[in-house]
């Protein structure tokens, strides 16, 4: 993250007030024991401004899961479904929210443009706002899903929902087998933001299969 | 369950000021007060659910912003911990908001 702080304070800088210099001292107190560093400061910043956004998605998910009849009201209602998590929904856009089931995988696209479930899964990534994707999704959506290392067998039916600026679309996984007894926190550790897009499924890493 | 997905879950009151899902940050100082709290944790200073217990409980106090709670439990977690002293984080401050230090982020 790069901070201008070149342009007025040169000649006049401000006073920081208590709080800005409560935080400036344990920075550089901490610079100085050696415990870390202001670029991996820099660096965690920056990670989660931009990477964070799917986690919502993922309470959803995680929710729907341990929730029967949380998941009927989510794939009835995604907006009023998210409401209830906390998570506000801009009003004027509907949110659909499509479920994997054994025998049928979803995935979503923007053939238009970029359009993106945004309150829930944050900004979109690069890939998906560009061209080949749009325009591949929804011509070979097997060949693409195996580009992600998705392989689905032929018996399983590929749908894709196109977005639009009034519809949006969220796809609900289907919770892996081996995580039973999970809660809800560590079940929505492991719903990515492509999980939720559709072009992979949720996995249980090895960290998590030995807790 | 890593650390990020256990500060992305901050939940209820406690949960991340957030604008269109992504973090928001009202001031440079907020970012590196998250920065440098989430990256200790990570180092293993203590443990993250250590600092969500008592950011809760900060902001049940319910008399500061939320990123002013999250400052003070990084600050009274580092103090128990005996990462620094009370008398060395008043005297660094002081020199910050006194000028006597480039008060740069």
């Amino acid at each position: 993250m790069s901070h201008d702080h070149d342009h007025d304070h040169d000649h006049h800088p401000e006073a920081p007030s208590p709080v800005e210099a409560r935080a400036l001292a344990l920075e550089s107190l901490l610079v100085e024991k050696g415990l870390l560093t202001s670029e991996e400061v820099d660096r965690i910043v920056s990670m989660y401004e931009h990477d964070i956004g799917p986690m919502l998605g993922a309470r959803v998910v995680a929710r729907a899961w341990v929730d029967e009849s949380y998941k009927q009201r989510l794939l009835e209602d995604g907006p009023a479904a998210v409401k209830e998590l906390g998570i506000g929904y801009p009003p004027a856009t509907q949110l659909v929210v499509v479920e994997n089931k054994g025998d049928v995988h979803n995935v979503i696209v923007c053939t238009l443009c970029s359009c993106y479930p945004w309150p829930v899964l944050g900004l979109p990534p690069t890939w998906y706002k560009s061209a080949p994707y749009r325009s591949r999704m929804v011509r070979e959506p097997r060949t693409v899903l195996e580009e992600f290392n998705l392989n689905l067998p032929d018996e399983v039916a590929v749908n894709v929902w196109d977005s639009s600026s009034d519809v949006r679309y969220m796809v609900l996984p289907e919770r892996p087998a081996g995580t039973e007894g999970w809660s809800e926190e560590q079940l929505a550790g492991i719903v990515t933001r492509d999980c939720m897009i559709g072009v992979a499924r949720p996995r249980i890493p090895a960290e998590s299969a030995a807790r | 369950m890593s650390v990020d997905n256990r500060v992305a879950y901050l939940d209820g009151e406690a949960a991340l000021p957030r604008k269109n899902g992504e973090l928001v940050f009202a001031a440079p100082w907020e970012g590196r007060a998250f920065g440098l709290a989430v990256l200790l944790s990570e180092k293993g200073a203590y443990d993250w659910d250590d600092f969500r217990k008592r950011l809760v409980e900060e902001i049940g106090k319910g008399d500061e912003a939320y990123y002013e709670s999250w400052l003070a439990v990084f600050e009274s977690l580092l103090l128990a911990r005996e990462v620094v002293t009370r008398e060395e984080v008043s005297k660094r401050a002081g020199e910050y908001a006194a000028l006597e230090r480039d008060p740069v982020f």
